[in-house]
């Protein structure tokens, strides 16, 4: 089935069967493979994209769902790479393998997308979705925390 | 000095890489060994030139030769080089090596790249220092021993010249490299890299969704591949539905693939079925249909709960192995002023890495190259060669790094298979494997029954411990395991429990179980004389030691981690310090705390590290359990490394004990694994992590050791041990879970 997508601000046309989730379009079919797959049932967060804004795991949303509307992977999260949670996660040197953490920062810049100040019991619910199979959980809630006061003191090339 | 972190590294327990398969007998292989298999012939001496390029403009490019599985090694043994070298570490890029003899041992197991490379890493460093000097001299005509070095540039202080390394790099190469056991080597207090926080080289590439791991290598020409091996351990594909498989969207090839079995062991290729096509997901989807007869197995039987059930019968029976016997422990026992029994079990564990095995091959014209992440790469190698019938120097391997491990691929299982697929395809490959392919198809940390009674006296002390250990197929126990040497009347029984589970090293392997169960007795034993279950170990510590009878060379180890019935040689003493440190700094005993709430504290020594752990918990009514904070005292040497991944470490294996204590167990049914997902082998999650971990490392005077493994068995028993303290209740089965309880 021919599907129109847009990817990180592009338009793209693929040729998939309609079920196929959005993860193997982006990574397989799209060559993006920035999100990763760790589980294929929603459980684990790796796979976790932008849709219409919101956090989704991208393998349980079908292609045909994703057409038309506007989906931002990690490879689009920033054109530098330089994201306020991309910033402290170098910093604070948050990865130990770094599987999870394209996932951890799509998930944790929706949040931060929507409510630019969290509370520490808002960022663990917003990423209890995310494993984090290392344990770089306490760096990651500092990361979120962090990067939501240095964009709120003006910090960073770029804003949430 | 290298061959005192050498014996100092022979006292490691490590635990049994075991083959279940159709082996009933154990097949035990210390990870030690492992790692030295693939070693083949001794490498010639490591020469500067092997790891460190210096380009013209004094970029400074650094070799990291060992896997990376997460443990930032390839952070740790570059900042080793770049030390020495005498560089600024901004000026340093990193590259991954490939498999090489040039580079020496290359593996990721046993917490063993730190002592095993600290002293050769630097002497790389210096070595290439001294090329650089000696260009210097030969440049300016100039004494060496005139010559500094520093931030990359040779200094002349009496006629105040300067030149950078870059400028010398052509020159240098042309000077002979110095032996390296005759370098000199910075003293540590001039050091400018070793000791700084220092970041993970591929950070930049992980948020921004760089193609770095294995799963994301595409090669030309190449297709997907899916494998599905039998559900029973070691059976066999007889026939399947090829042909309708063959006719859906995607698929390009299907064929089964023949098992290959080594005179011992596990098999070395498993064999199964392969679906080779365009489209991963588009071959899962033929995969669903597919139909395989297998051949049956004599352990299509295995069932985890005939194994407890099993366990139990054996406990009061005579054991098979007397493996330690101190003292008179049956008649100690028998005059205790207060004893106690408790039945301890651990599950088999799935490593469960985040990035599920994958293999990228190409088999042509009686050659291999493999992209994969791989803990032991040069047994891939050799094994891949054996199973293609080509030499090892056919096979080449390209490192990539690795989306955890644990221990799980310390095994190349999955590369091999991937070679036979391409071989039998006759196409490149990526062959991935599905979540619950990787839960189901794992050497798994092997299951251990443990049935103890110990004793105090009217006073409190410790007198008496006997443990009859049921050990399923595949676990182990040194015979010196603590409290031997620590207690008068000690006794250690084993008897095995066959099993056809395949089994392996997970992180601190052994340790992970046992620490639960030896730690939690203690805590045990010190309630029941009445003391505070910390002042107990230390008085325990604190105790003459008891000489241990020699052991009888005609008795069999009782596995791979004692090495014959040796204690392990531990200094009781660098534990004191980690408790003592621990007890200082969690305010152990002088925090008032909430009902309900408690601390709970342990300790345990494995891969060289001295641990400590307390934390602090709290249980509700409906067992709901929240570790609010822990404290971790560590004694691994004098030197910390790198101390932003230290932390790291520390509190990644912290995380994962907690997942092992409430939420893992993989069970075996009919000769399979039930789990298969995260939704049943449930990690720990961003609510459950707890606020703090606090971690402390006691620098002694000892050689520096690895941080990979050891923090991670004290917390289970730390843990268990506060849920014991603020409930009354002791749970003495994993995971808790199963007991009725659950993450708050």
């Amino acid at each position: 089935m021919k599907l129109d997508l847009n990817v990180n601000g592009k338009s793209v046309s693929v040729d998939v069967p309609p079920d196929m989730p959005l993860l193997w379009v982006l990574r397989d079919v799209l060559h993006m493979p920035g999100t990763k797959f760790g589980c294929g049932a929603g459980q684990c967060g790796a796979c976790t994209v932008h849709l219409r804004g919101r956090a989704v795991k991208s393998c349980q949303v079908q292609a045909s769902t994703a057409a038309g509307a506007p989906i931002v992977t990690i490879e689009g999260l920033s054109p530098t790479g330089t994201h306020p949670l991309q910033v402290i996660w170098k910093e604070l040197d948050v990865p130990d393998c770094g599987y999870c953490q394209g996932g951890q920062i799509m998930a944790a810049a929706a949040l931060l997308a929507t409510n630019p100040a969290p509370t520490d019991a808002q960022i663990d619910t917003a990423m209890n979705g995310n494993l984090c199979r290392c344990g770089t959980y306490l760096r990651i809630r500092e990361g979120v925390r962090r990067a939501a006061n240095n964009a709120a003191a003006g910090k960073g090339k770029e804003t949430l | 000095m290298s061959s005192a972190v050498l014996d100092r590294r022979s006292f490691l327990r490590v635990s049994a890489l075991a083959g279940g398969g159709l082996v009933i007998a154990a097949y035990l292989e210390p990870v030690g060994n492992l790692l030295a298999q693939g070693r083949g012939a001794p490498p010639a001496p490591l020469v500067p030139n092997a790891f460190i390029k210096i380009a013209r403009d004094g970029t400074v490019t650094i070799i990291g030769k060992n896997p990376e599985i997460g443990q930032g090694i390839k952070t740790t043994l570059p900042m080793l080089i770049a030390e020495e070298l005498d560089v600024d570490w901004k000026s340093v890029k990193i590259e991954q090596g490939d498999l090489d003899p040039k580079y020496g041992a290359q593996s990721a197991g046993g917490s063993t790249a730190v002592p095993g490379n600290y002293l050769p890493m630097r002497q790389v460093g210096a070595a290439a220092r001294q090329m650089l000097v000696a260009a210097a001299a030969a440049t300016w005509n100039v004494p060496e021993g005139d010559l500094t070095t520093a931030s990359g540039k040779v200094l002349h202080a009496s006629s105040k010249r300067s030149i950078g390394y870059g400028e010398l790099a052509d020159k240098a190469l042309t000077m002979t490299p110095p032996d390296l056991g005759t370098v000199k080597l910075k003293d540590p207090k001039d050091f400018k890299i070793i000791g700084q926080k220092i970041t993970g080289p591929d950070n930049d590439a992980i948020v921004t969704g760089k193609p770095i791991f294995g799963i994301d290598i595409t090669v030309p020409g190449m297709q997907y591949a899916v494998f599905q091996r039998a559900p029973v351990f070691g059976a066999k594909a007889l026939s399947a539905n090829l042909d309708q498989i063959k006719a859906m969207p995607s698929v390009k090839q299907a064929f089964i693939v023949e098992p290959q079995r080594g005179a011992q062991g596990p098999p070395t290729a498993w064999g199964g079925v392969a679906i080779v096509g365009d489209n991963w997901w588009l071959l899962n989807q033929a995969r669903a249909q597919l139909k395989v007869e297998w051949d049956q197995q004599p352990n299509a039987t295995d069932d985890s709960a005939a194994f407890t059930k099993k366990a139990a019968e054996m406990a009061p029976n005579p054991p098979a192995q007397a493996s330690r016997s101190d003292g008179n422990v049956d008649q100690a026992l028998a005059s205790a002023a207060k004893t106690v029994e408790g039945a301890y079990f651990y599950p088999y564990l799935s490593h469960a890495p985040l990035e599920p095995m994958n293999a990228t091959v190409s088999v042509k014209d009686g050659k291999c190259e493999i992209w994969a992440g791989t803990q032991t790469p040069a047994n891939g190698q050799r094994n891949v060669a054996t199973a293609l019938g080509v030499q090892p120097t056919d096979v080449t391997i390209h490192m990539v790094r690795m989306g955890g491990s644990f221990g799980r691929r310390l095994v190349n299982d999955f590369i091999v298979d991937a070679a036979l697929i391409s071989k039998q395809a006759g196409v490149p490959i990526h062959l991935q494997w599905t979540r619950e392919d990787d839960i189901r198809h794992d050497y798994y940390r092997a299951a251990g029954f443990h049935f103890l009674k110990g004793g105090v006296d009217a006073s409190g002390k410790l007198v008496a411990w006997k443990n009859h250990f049921i050990a399923p197929t595949g676990s182990s126990l040194g015979a010196g395991e603590f409290p031997a040497r620590f207690v008068p009347n000690y006794a250690m029984y084993t008897s095995p429990l066959p099993s056809g589970v395949p089994t392996g090293a997970m992180r601190a392997p052994g340790s992970n179980g046992i620490a639960f169960v030896m730690q939690s007795f203690v805590d045990e034993l010190a309630h029941a004389a009445g003391k505070d279950p910390l002042q107990f170990r230390l008085d325990l510590l604190s105790g003459p030691l008891v000489v241990p009878p020699p052991p009888d060379p005609n008795a069999a180890p009782a596995g791979g981690r004692g090495g014959g019935g040796q204690a392990p040689g531990w200094d009781p003493m660098r534990m004191k310090g980690v408790l003592e440190l621990v007890r200082d700094k969690s305010g152990w005993g002088k925090t008032q705390l909430p009902k309900g709430t408690a601390m709970g504290v342990a300790f345990h020594f494995s891969h060289a590290g001295y641990f400590a752990e307390v934390a602090q918990v709290a249980v509700d009514a409906n067992k709901r359990v929240r570790v609010e904070k822990v404290w971790v005292a560590a004694d691994i040497g004098r030197q910390i490394v790198n101390p932003l991944n230290s932390e790291a470490q520390v509190q990644s294996s912290v995380i994962e004990g907690m997942s092992s204590l409430m939420g893992w167990e993989v069970t075996v049914k009919n000769g399979a694994a039930v789990e298969g997902n995260f939704d049943d082998y449930q990690p720990v999650r961003m609510r459950q992590a707890p606020k703090e971990i606090n971690v402390h490392f006691l620098q002694t005077d000892n050689n520096p050791t690895g941080l990979g493994e050891p923090a991670l068995p004290p917390i289970l028993p730390a843990i268990a041990n506060a849920i014991f303290t603020a409930t009354g209740q002791r749970v003495r089965t994993l995971p808790f879970s199963k007991q009725g309880y659950q993450w708050a």
